[in-house]
């Protein structure tokens, strides 16, 4: 390829690391559920689709992105808590299938539901005013927007993190992915730590939702391709895995980057083809454990 | 003579009597769709319809329906053909070129429509050819399409009534390769219609000695164009063609505004769209020309586009009909109006009369061509505005006209029709 310089490379390798952090914050949200609660919700990325419009609708009460990017989350998690409340908890202790038929037919009806309120035609959201523009990072120029989304992405997993590590509740949150009948016998209301960790999923992909919607046009069928880019991540990274999911988003973000600049054409495929290789070296993933499905 | 023949009948064999009673039960077999074929030439006057009522395209094609009921009313307030009025029947072919084939054969089959108007996408087009094709069936297809008119896929009984690829891709070509610069890198949905779009680039910048940088080729539907974004940058082009469509284009010029490359290049699109346009905002199109069949605005200097667009809005609560919203009008337009003028709603006369018809319905004058059947027409060059708005429709300035010229066509020998 002509024209191939080392800023170019370097270049590419920062868009990926940006294109990564979407599949980090819809990963994350993902295993964090499965993690815990062993269901595979396939409503994510229509939650992360009603985050986006619930960001323009906000944004249009509110004026101001910030207040926003505490408040979406909030409300997209609340409506998690419904979920979790009212469909979900009837379905535990049944077969895996169960639930994951329940939120994929729950996608649908969120999706039908903002069709009917917001028209087919998706809705313009430009990027907030101090993240306009592209800036020198010395090796070209980037969009500020994606730096802070890379840096939004850092400070969450963080936080998350350290609240799973080093809080009360996170013990348990851990302790219950391993064993929820010990916690039962210890005295713990696991299905109110379930209900939360739900919430907690669903407000993140919300969060991704608003914080994708600058990037890309909010639409009511946003959150189908995403899904997929999204389980392709948990799966890589291992499902459940936290650790797992933050590398394999950034991985999967960089090989896309690469595969754009050199074979464009192949750039979807190669999700799929590093999928394929990750699993046939480790089929639980880079950070899975083995037969958690089984 | 008769009476020789009376005896001879009077003495029938066996074999005979089987014979004729097997005829008449086939006669009797056939009773209720002869039956029906006599009905359809005097009943109603039934135009099939399918679009991608759901799916990414959903919002146009709604729009497509509103247009194409408003040629339905048009013609039955003006007392139908004969005292016949038509009716439309809309199908959503779910953007799908298999459900498109079974939804145009029920059409013809179970609810013997005349003719059928409709599609918004090049393959579901194909598809609903192939089917009308073989049963004789006229279709005005309202999608663009450039295989549509080649020998291969075309017969006397396909009309193109929206441009093709070719031309939008060249009046877009000719406008921006003379105005901004001639290096030039395509930004390209990977299928046919996208490969169409550049080849219509290139043909039209070839005598104008612009050259192709590159043609980075992306999968379709791609919600993500940042990792195509930093080479098109380092390539340093005068002009960014986008050959893509819907929301593909949103989000590619969405991300190319992010990544700051609108300062040195510009960006231009074959197909801009009013939806698009709209879904996307003024911030985010500003400056990114186009091409189009139709835009409102058109009705400043067009007496017809007035008419249509007051019908329209009259109809639909102060809406404006969108660039292929207006195709659905012109096409179901078309084929009433080539049967009012033939006659009769017979398919060969009907075809006669379409391929004699020169009209102005909503945008100008019109005609099909000879060869193909592909409706001669203006091309619009537009570009998107973010400033001086009269109202919130107001989202585009006509920037250039290509008057209708079939040396803007691809030619009938290329396309492999014979002189």
């Amino acid at each position: 390829m002509s024209g191939l310089t080392l800023d170019l490379l370097l270049l590419q390798v920062v868009t990926g690391v940006a294109l990564g952090s979407v599949f980090v914050l819809l990963a994350i949200g993902l295993s964090l559920i499965f993690g815990m609660l062993t269901i595979v919700n396939f409503a994510h990325g229509a939650f992360y689709m009603v985050g986006a419009y619930m960001g323009v609708f906000l944004y249009g009460l509110t004026k101001n992105f910030w207040i926003c990017l505490v408040l979406v989350p909030l409300a997209v998690g609340s409506i998690g808590l419904v979920v979790e409340r009212f469909l979900i908890r009837p379905l535990y202790g049944r077969n895996i299938d169960d639930p994951l038929l329940l939120t994929f037919g729950l996608g649908y009806v969120f999706i039908e539901t903002i069709r009917i309120l917001f028209g087919l035609n998706g809705i313009p959201f430009s990027t907030p005013a101090g993240l306009r523009g592209a800036v020198d990072i010395g090796i070209g120029h980037f969009p500020l927007y994606r730096l802070f989304l890379i840096g939004a992405t850092g400070v969450l997993v963080l936080g998350l993190w350290l609240f799973i590590e080093k809080t009360k509740f996170g013990l348990i949150i851990r302790a219950g992915a391993r064993d929820p009948e010990i916690l039962k016998v210890l005295g713990i209301d696991v299905s109110k730590i379930w209900l939360l960790v739900f919430g907690m999923g669903t407000g993140i992909a919300g969060l991704s939702g608003i914080l994708a919607a600058p990037l890309q046009a909010v639409t009511p069928e946003m959150g189908i391709p995403v899904l997929a880019e999204a389980f392709v991540v948990t799966v890589v990274g291992g499902m459940g895995s936290l650790i797992g999911a933050v590398t394999a988003g950034l991985m999967v973000g960089i090989v896309v980057a690469m595969t754009s600049l050199f074979m464009p054409e192949m750039a979807k495929v190669s999700i799929f083809l590093l999928m394929a290789l990750v699993l046939l070296v480790r089929p639980q993933g880079l950070f899975g454990r083995a037969g958690l499905m089984g | 003579m008769i009476s020789k023949r009376n005896s001879k009948r009077s003495g029938m064999s066996r074999r005979e009597v089987l014979a004729a009673g097997a005829g008449g039960v086939a006669l009797a077999g056939f009773t209720p769709s002869l039956f029906s074929i006599a009905k359809a030439q005097t009943g109603t006057i039934k135009i099939g319809f399918p679009v991608p009522l759901t799916g990414p395209f959903g919002a146009e094609a709604n729009d497509q329906v509103k247009a194409a009921e408003i040629a339905v009313k048009e013609f039955n307030d003006a007392g139908g053909f004969q005292g016949r009025m038509a009716e439309l029947l809309v199908r959503d072919d779910k953007l799908n070129p298999g459900e498109a084939a079974t939804r145009t054969l029920e059409l013809i089959e179970k609810d013997k429509v005349n003719y059928v108007v409709g599609s918004l996408s090049a393959a579901v087009q194909l598809s609903i050819n192939n089917v009308t094709k073989e049963r004789g069936v006229i279709f005005n297809s309202i999608s663009q399409s450039d295989a549509i008119n080649e020998v291969k896929d075309w017969s006397k009984f396909t009309f193109h009534e929206a441009l093709n690829p070719h031309m939008t891709a060249g009046a877009v070509g000719r406008y921006a390769f003379s105005k901004f610069g001639k290096k030039v890198v395509y930004l390209t949905a990977d299928y046919a219609y996208g490969h169409e779009m550049v080849r219509g680039f290139e043909s039209a910048g070839k005598p104008l000695g612009a050259t192709t940088l590159a043609d980075i080729r992306h999968p379709i539907g791609a919600n993500d164009y940042s990792a195509f974004l930093p080479r098109i940058q380092s390539l340093r082009p005068d002009v960014l063609c986008i050959c893509n469509f819907g929301r593909d284009q949103v989000n590619a010029v969405k991300q190319a505004t992010e990544f700051g490359l609108k300062e040195k290049i510009k960006i231009v699109a074959p197909v801009l769209l009013y939806t698009a346009r709209v879904a996307g905002g003024p911030e985010i199109f500003e400056g990114v020309v186009g091409g189009t069949s139709y835009y409102w605005r058109l009705e400043d200097t067009v007496p017809t586009a007035k008419a249509f667009n007051d019908k329209f809005r009259a109809a639909n609560g102060g809406a404006v009909p969108s660039d292929y919203g207006a195709l659905g009008y012109a096409g179901v337009r078309t084929v009433l109006t080539a049967a009012k003028t033939a006659g009769s709603t017979d398919t060969d006369k009907v075809v006669a009369a379409m391929r004699a018809l020169k009209y102005d319905f909503y945008k100008g004058p019109q005609y099909y061509r000879d060869c193909d059947h592909q409706s001669v027409q203006s091309v619009l060059v537009i570009e998107s505005k973010s400033k001086d708005m009269k109202d919130k429709n107001d989202v585009f300035s006509i920037v250039g006209v290509e008057t209708p010229d079939e040396k803007n066509l691809r030619s009938c020998a290329d396309l492999g029709h014979k002189a």
